[in-house]
């Protein structure tokens, strides 16, 4: 949790607001955004790399152990006590290709250590999913009415924002941790709670991580909607609701879609930490930081039970930060501009350096 | 200016104090604080029971019990009243004390590793900012989402393993066989030559040369067990302090400035000489000593400049100044190496200089030297962790804003004039950069005191995140409102001199009052 996110570098990025007319680059002659931002990010190779490993992640989790009482195509589930074959040591092998009984080992007690790891990969990728849509529609909704009505609406809901983004989430994934747990004091919601930890940690956290995203959302509205061609709309008698969805929306759903990435990303981490703190998963269910916090003891005799789990996590973070950064460099107009050899090159004759865009002129400091 | 601060801070403290509510109700209400003596089965159960609600107040409302709260806590406002009072935490200890000492705990973890982070992190994000596009920009990007996808707690078992088990067992032994201190010393070549830029061949001589001195240097500590009993002595202080001269003057002046490098050379030499005649000196020494020896290289360095002159006196300066406090720090660097031995052979250490958990060696003797060594193998790796976690945002961010920078009109105006590269770079682009680099540092200072809630668990260091992680576990309020105001004060006050900061830094931000 203390690990500073990529948003960070993202509003910086964005502190000085667009110049009006930055330049596009010749590529963007006769092509829609649309178009522009898909050839760009087909063309960003990690982020394509990303996407792909992060598919086969999905399918390999949701597919092998079933999801949601579907049954999957893996023999063993994350619960089921197996003999220990080999002293549970993984039976995959990477010289000669082999799957065997047990490819990433087995736990002291004998519970398979895949089907384990893709249960906490599905968890990790339900939270993600969750926190990223829960935390992206209250963000823009927030942050798009104060950035859009300004006055009273902004001011409430700022100081809103203000409040929740100071609370620290650990204390709120304690709450909701102890409210599962409390099984026996029945109503619908403790019950409900209690068969579904996951999903309800997940709300939780997308009802708290929606802030940063929230204030990014507001900044751009504010931007935008001093443009011209929204001056346009509202002249032409647009309603708000049209120069909101028509209008504004469209322009920033860039930065909100590398936005919602990046929180995703940091929601595996925050998944993880909390259920290595014991706040978030609980067993009998797992995740994967809940199957580190558990086998960290035992790293110099079953060091397997510690690498699968944690290569998982790593994994899909780092394909996920990759299509995020691939989005962000398809959505910004201002990439790829300069380059250092040839502005070097340039200043020993080489061909003139295109105009860049103009020099950003001074942002509101608020 | 003043209206703005002080509107500033009225909205802080209301922020502060709907916030702190909700904390206080959510702690109350995430448990049952009498849950572990419900299901005992001691004799005296009601009256344990019965002392807790006491000690907790569980018999009035926790909205009720919030204002009581803060009827303490506002004490805490009068200054030097001394009358503060925080509560109370589940084992009878005053919240004030608690927090004293939690306090001294994380800052000693979090400083150092932030501050190297930052250092390292900005000057990676310069590099790859003026190499963009080149194999060492992939690589550095690709170790910083690597970095960034790491969960701390994964990084911080693996350490605990390799960093300090292993090197433990590597230090009762210490030979590098040949094999191993080839591929290492293949590794930094190979990084170098990747690094240095340029065509293919001054890349493979410089890669070269690297390889065969970090080959030779490995063979030649296995030899003489360096690491057993390390050291760096006269000699190599002095060739790592012409080399130092050299890098400083060129990042700070330019070796065209031939009174600046001159006066770096001249505090080398001091520095040397200084090496002998502190020596007795050291022996005694303690924290305060340090700092103010340090004091007196960096006078002395800046004094040297001064004296040299030259067209530009203040780089003169400056570079002597960066020299002296370089050498400064080989010099005590040499020191605590000279003390390694005993801390090695301490009883209480008995050879496993690494430390996997804790703060310190409990119950361990010794001079200033060995003490502060026992704190430096406890921080080690805790601090190795936060790095990395930490340096890839640093890293990352000071690469975008650079690369904004190079664009701009005055730096092709500056290039124009027929600057030279490295004013360009350091004189024009990188105080630009430095602007939004600030405003992100004080946000992160800001946040450093709670920051570190799962390196302290992971290295049992008692600090704010192990009082704050306590408390909710207890459904003990106290602790974690205490830690929720320290930290959440200080987040808003660092967030308010980063707002302060940038306009101060760069005069095209106005902030309106």
């Amino acid at each position: 949790m203390s690990q500073p996110t990529q948003q960070e570098e993202f509003l910086a990025e964005h502190s000085h607001p667009r110049p009006p007319g930055a330049s596009f680059e010749p590529e963007a002659k006769g092509l829609s955004q649309g178009q522009i931002v898909r050839k760009r990010f087909l063309g960003h190779s990690g982020a394509i790399a990303g996407l792909f490993i992060f598919v086969f992640i999905f399918l390999l989790a949701f597919t092998s152990v079933g999801w949601a009482g579907i049954p999957g195509w893996w023999k063993y589930d994350h619960l089921d006590v197996s003999p220990l074959v080999n002293d549970g040591v993984p039976t995959a092998s990477l010289w000669l290709p082999a799957w065997g009984e047990h490819p990433f080992g087995q736990d002291r007690i004998g519970r398979d250590l895949f089907a384990m790891t893709m249960r906490g990969a599905q968890q990790s990728i339900t939270i993600m999913v969750l926190i990223g849509t829960i935390a992206g529609l209250l963000g823009t909704v927030i942050g798009g009415l104060s950035g859009y009505f300004r006055g009273w609406v902004e001011a409430v809901l700022m100081r809103i924002t203000d409040v929740i983004i100071i609370i620290p989430v650990l204390l709120l994934a304690a709450v909701v941790a102890q409210t599962v747990n409390r099984r026996d004091q029945g109503g619908w919601f403790s019950g409900f709670a209690a068969s579904n930890g996951i999903l309800i940690l997940g709300i939780f956290l997308g009802l708290v991580s929606w802030v940063g995203l929230a204030r990014l959302m507001r900044g751009e509205f504010l931007t935008l909607r001093e443009r011209e061609f929204v001056d346009a709309a509202r002249i032409s008698g647009a309603s708000n609701a049209r120069i909101i969805f028509k209008h504004i929306l469209p322009n920033a759903i860039g930065v909100l879609i590398v936005n919602v990435t990046l929180t995703m990303s940091a929601a595996i981490l925050l998944e993880t930490a909390l259920s290595y703190l014991g706040v978030g998963v609980k067993s009998p269910d797992t995740s994967l930081g809940l199957l580190i916090s558990q086998n960290q003891e035992a790293f110099s005799t079953r060091p397997w039970l510690f690498w699968f789990p944690g290569l998982f996590i790593v994994l899909i973070c780092l394909s996920i930060n990759f299509i995020g950064d691939g989005l962000r460099d398809a959505f910004d107009p201002r990439q790829k501009k300069f380059n250092a050899k040839k502005a070097k090159d340039t200043k020993t004759g080489g061909e003139p350096e295109k105009a860049p865009a103009a020099a950003a002129d001074g942002s509101a400091g608020d | 200016m003043v209206t703005y601060i002080v509107r500033r801070l009225i909205t802080a403290a209301l922020i502060l104090l709907g916030a702190s509510f909700l904390v206080y109700l959510l702690t109350a209400s995430s448990g049952d604080p009498l849950e572990e003596f419900r299901a005992s089965s001691a004799a005296n159960k009601q009256q344990l029971m019965d002392a807790r609600s006491e000690l907790l107040d569980l018999d009035t409302p926790a909205p009720l019990r919030y204002f009581k709260w803060l009827g303490g806590a506002a004490k805490c406002l009068v200054p030097f009243g001394g009358s503060c009072d925080l509560g109370k935490n589940i084992a009878g200890q005053p919240i004030t004390e608690a927090l004293g000492f939690a306090l001294v705990q994380t800052l000693t973890l979090v400083t150092g590793a932030t501050v190297l982070a930052i250092l390292i992190g900005i000057a990676l994000g310069i590099i790859t900012a003026l190499r963009q596009y080149s194999a060492l920009d992939y690589g550095v990007t690709f170790m910083a989402f690597l970095f960034f996808s790491l969960p701390i707690f994964w990084v911080a078992v693996l350490l605990k393993e390799y960093g300090a088990i292993g090197f433990n067992d590597f230090l009762r032994n210490p030979e590098i066989p040949l094999p191993v201190a080839l591929v290492i010393g293949a590794v930094a070549g190979v990084i170098v030559a990747v690094a240095v830029g340029g065509v293919a061949r001054r890349r493979l001589v410089s890669g070269g040369i690297v390889f065969l001195a970090a080959s030779l240097i490995l063979i030649y500590f296995s030899v003489v067990q360096w690491f057993r009993n390390p050291g760096l002595g006269p000699v190599v202080i002095a060739i790592a302090g012409v080399g130092i001269a050299f890098a400083v003057t060129v990042l700070v002046a330019g070796l065209k400035n031939k009174r600046a490098l001159q006066s770096s050379l001249i505090v080398v030499v001091l520095g040397v000489v200084a090496y002998f005649a502190v020596q007795p000196l050291l022996n005694e020494a303690t924290a305060l000593m340090i700092v103010l020896l340090g004091i007196a290289t960096i006078g002395v360095g800046v004094g040297t400049g001064y004296l040299m002159g030259g067209y530009d006196r203040g780089q003169s300066m400056r570079a002597a100044g960066i020299t002296a406090f370089l050498v400064g720090g080989l010099i005590l660097m040499d020191r605590f190496m000279q003390a390694w031995p005993s801390y090695f052979n301490n009883s209480r250490v008995r050879g496993r200089p690494i430390a996997t958990i804790g703060a310190g060696t409990p119950n361990i003797q010794g001079d200033f030297w060995v003490l502060s060594l026992d704190t430096f193998t406890h921080l080690i790796l805790p601090t190795m962790a936060l790095i990395l976690v930490s340096l890839a945002s640093y890293t990352r961010f000071t690469r975008s804003s650079m690369l904004e920078i190079m664009n701009m009109d005055y730096i092709r105006t500056a290039r124009a004039k027929g600057l030279s590269e490295r004013s360009v770079v350091m004189g024009h682009a990188f105080r630009n950069a430095l602007i939004p680099i600030a405003t992100i540092v004080a946000f992160d200072i800001g946040a450093l005191i709670g920051g570190a809630v799962i390196t302290e668990t992971v290295f049992s260091v008692r600090g704010m995140g192990f009082l704050f992680l306590d408390g909710i576990m207890h459904t003990d309020p106290n602790p974690v409102m205490g830690v929720f105001v320290c930290v959440a004060v200080t987040a808003m006050v660092f967030n308010l001199i980063a707002d302060l900061a940038y306009s101060a830094l760069d005069p095209r931000v106005r902030i309106k009052a």
